[in-house]
């Protein structure tokens, strides 16, 4: 097996993160529901894992507890959020790192490109980090002249087949095997490559050592960082993460703001709750600590930068209700048991965070107001099977009927006549005001039972008009009853043998 | 125990039957019911869609139409949910602590059917009779929301000549949702594909739950498969007697 070319050069398509339109959830959900690889792909890797979640959950006595717990650390570190930053930037400072504060994805990318300049480095490796696809970073680096190589197996797969991650854990569970060999033989001109896993990771592991080994600055996310010590943390599966956090003489941490905790001993909870939530195990098997930089000991990197993210975050932070979505450890358990996300993958949702976590994170940090992600808090059925789940408790449906409100009075606010004229409002008005007045109430189901008639064949309506389509394209409807309930009891009554029922309102 | 009916305008309108079936029930089984006519709606509908400064009249207007009631009753596991537990949210929406007040205590005596028979009023057998081969689907509000638990399935199992066949992913949401089964239809309909390939491997007759709304949406697709099989709301199964 040899290995003769790669260059990282293919661009991602853009999503919620990226400048301009994306498409709403529905209009690519219909493309990934018809794709039938896609559909077993997900299908059998969701099952999988869910099915193993549960049983490494079930081994914890304690387990509603912990969640518990991990839920009451995260909130009364939000509610104290300026305090711990300010501590953990000492701590960093202290232990010889660097910390930089970044407004917005420009300014991080500015910040980790100047970075990357000042040490000449043409090549960077990374560790799988999603805050850094948020800000675009490789896209960045790559206008800078610097090439950025994932090094995670399944980064990786994604960054040579020019595709984005369709899950916050496993990046490219949209592929099979047979698709990531093929995917390997032609952009790392691997010659004859079976599909057994360990070959594919063998392919892998050949070309990524030498990045390992020449690069001179590793970049890297943070699953959490400790207030009081300073010490960042990466949990990890493969390795790699450890490879580029110790190799490379230049680390740089991107690490959203949400992501401190306030001491080493919360993270007890943490390292509880989040392998077996994310990958159903006990204890993942690569998690690396580090404090600061070597500071002349020659162990780890010679120079360390911390740059906090805010991007959004503490626009998240002022709203009492959308709060709780900074909670997210990134353990993906929401996504694994989600019935949409299991039919349509994460490229339905056109951010780097997808599934239910998704559909409440990425409106709020990307704001209001825009087509694409105002459709993913619509992207639910409120099953309320992520809430269930979620290790830090994070009631996602409660906070999805929240930004719906918010998406809605937005429209009716801020989108001026048309905003008015839409016909879901215009529906809704009027729904509202049928509802509020017994009477008008009482007209309308015997004007639905008269107004069917055109549509109501043998007892049954098989097509519907307009938006309502959607609902007869693959299900018959039952035509609106002549004899309403109401009218049905204020028949009874009369010869009713009935025990003293009463038919009096209350009000 | 005197209870008020809160019929829900779905069923009102379009499930005449499943009221029919939850008064007989009701009174069988002793309780007098009531039926405050100036109910409506109860604005989950408004409220879950974003269209939440609509609701708000709604939610007072349920407050004033059942609030002097000891106990009401719902033939659905979804907008007793949304009484319970987000009229709260509308409530704090409409920065009426008044309201809230007045919600939450309303919220505990606000049952949905099964939970009302079992857990408030400890009846598991309600003396049906129902030959049929059954399939129970537990809705996601009743069971994630509500949390009845196995109250519905206790209930079933009580039922004389049912042939009650467990339903093999039960738990899965059937992909109706509300508006969701329009706005996201196609994601709706392929949801929908697994839990009728579930009901039909069952070979049941009927598909039973808690909810007419979810019922509409799997009958709605097993009826334009012409798959023999249909949806029978659980008060309908459990006012079922060998008379009638």
């Amino acid at each position: 097996m040899t290995i003769i070319r790669h260059q990282p050069e293919k661009q991602a398509p853009p999503d919620a993160f990226s400048k301009g339109r994306t498409p709403t959830f529905e209009e690519s959900a219909k493309e990934s529901l018809a794709n039938s690889q896609l559909r077993r792909n997900l299908g059998k890797a969701t099952q999988t894992i869910r099915r193993k979640r549960a049983v490494a959950v079930a081994e914890m006595p304690d387990w509603e507890e912990l969640r518990e717990a991990g839920r009451a650390l995260k909130s009364r570190t939000l509610r104290h959020l300026d305090d711990y930053l300010v501590q953990l930037e000492e701590s960093v400072t202290r232990a010889g790192g660097q910390v930089h504060w970044a407004r917005d994805a420009e300014e991080a990318n500015r910040i980790i490109g100047g970075i990357a300049k000042s040490h000449d480095a043409k090549e960077v490796v990374k560790v799988k980090s999603i805050a850094t696809d948020e800000t675009k970073l490789n896209e960045y680096l790559e206008g800078e002249g610097i090439a950025a190589y994932e090094t995670d197996l399944a980064e990786l797969i994604i960054q040579l087949a020019g595709e984005t991650s369709s899950h916050i854990l496993v990046p490219a569970i949209h592929k099979n095997r047979s698709e990531i060999r093929e995917l390997f033989m032609r952009e790392l001109g691997v010659e004859d490559l079976s599909d057994e896993p360990p070959d594919l990771a063998n392919a892998a592991r050949l070309y990524l050592r030498k990045k390992f080994l020449s690069a001179k600055v590793g970049i890297s996310g943070a699953n959490f960082a400790v207030a009081e010590t300073g010490t960042v943390c990466v949990v990890e599966s493969e390795g790699n993460g450890r490879m580029c956090t110790t190799l490379p003489p230049v680390l740089v941490t991107l690490m959203g703001i949400e992501k401190v905790i306030p001491a080493w001993q919360d993270y007890e909870v943490f390292m509880q709750l989040l392998p077996r939530s994310s990958t159903a195990e006990r204890m993942n098997p690569y998690t690396s600590f580090w404090t600061g930089s070597s500071q002349g000991s020659g162990d780890g990197p010679e120079e360390f930068h911390l740059v906090l993210l805010d991007n959004g975050r503490t626009d998240v932070l002022a709203d009492e209700i959308g709060r709780q979505s900074l909670n997210c450890i990134r353990c993906s358990a929401c996504l694994n048991v989600c019935p949409v996300y299991e039919r349509t993958g994460g490229h339905a949702y056109n951010s780097v965070y997808p599934g239910p976590i998704g559909a409440i994170l990425t409106p709020q940090l990307v704001g209001i107001g825009q087509s694409g992600p105002d459709s993913l808090p619509y992207a639910s059925s409120l099953c309320g099977a992520c809430y269930e789940v979620c290790p830090v408790k994070i009631n996602i449906p409660q906070v999805l009927i929240h930004l719906r409100g918010k998406i809605v009075r937005h429209k009716q606010d801020e989108g001026g006549l048309m905003g008015k004229l839409d016909p879901e409002n215009v529906a809704m008005q009027a729904m509202g005001r049928i509802f509020s007045n017994r009477k008008l109430y009482e007209g309308a189901q015997k004007a639905a039972h008269i107004g069917q008639w055109p549509l109501a064949k043998n007892g049954t309506i098989h097509r519907l008009p307009g938006k309502l389509a959607g609902w007869t394209e693959a299900r018959d409807l039952k035509p609106v009853p002549e004899q309403t309930f109401r009218d049905w009891w204020k028949t009874r009554g009369k010869g009713s043998p009935s025990n003293g029922s009463s038919g009096d309102g209350a009000s | 125990m005197r209870v008020a009916l809160f019929i829900t305008c779905f069923n009102d309108t379009l499930f005449p039957e499943t009221g029919r079936a939850t008064v007989e029930l009701l009174e069988r089984l002793g309780h007098e019911v009531a039926f405050p006519q100036e109910q409506t709606c109860c604005g989950q509908m408004h409220f879950n869609t974003g269209y939440q400064r609509e609701a708000i009249p709604l939610v007072r207007r349920f407050v004033e139409v059942f609030g002097d009631y000891d106990a009401v009753v719902a033939p659905s596991g979804s907008c007793v949910g949304m009484v319970r537990e987000l009229y709260p949210m509308a409530a704090e929406l409409a920065n009426d602590k008044k309201l809230l007040y007045e919600v939450e205590e309303l919220g505990d005596k606000v049952f949905e059917l099964s939970e009302f028979l079992v857990n408030k009023t400890g009846v598991t057998d309600v003396g049906a009779y129902y030959p049929h081969r059954v399939t129970y689907h537990p809705t996601c509000h009743s069971l994630r929301m509500l949390k009845v638990g196995d109250a519905p399935l206790e209930l079933l199992r009580n039922v004389r000549g049912i042939d009650l066949v467990e339903l093999p992913e039960a738990k899965e949401c059937c992909g109706f949702g509300g508006t969701f089964a329009v706005k996201n239809a196609d994601t709706s309909v392929a949801m929908l594909g697994d839990k009728l390939r579930h009901v039909l491997d069952t070979e049941a007759e009927i598909c039973t739950a808690g909810d007419n709304s979810c019922l509409m949406h799997i009958g709605g697709g097993l009826k334009r498969q012409r798959a023999g099989v249909r949806t029978v709301h659980l008060a309908e199964i459990l006012a079922s007697t060998e008379e009638r």
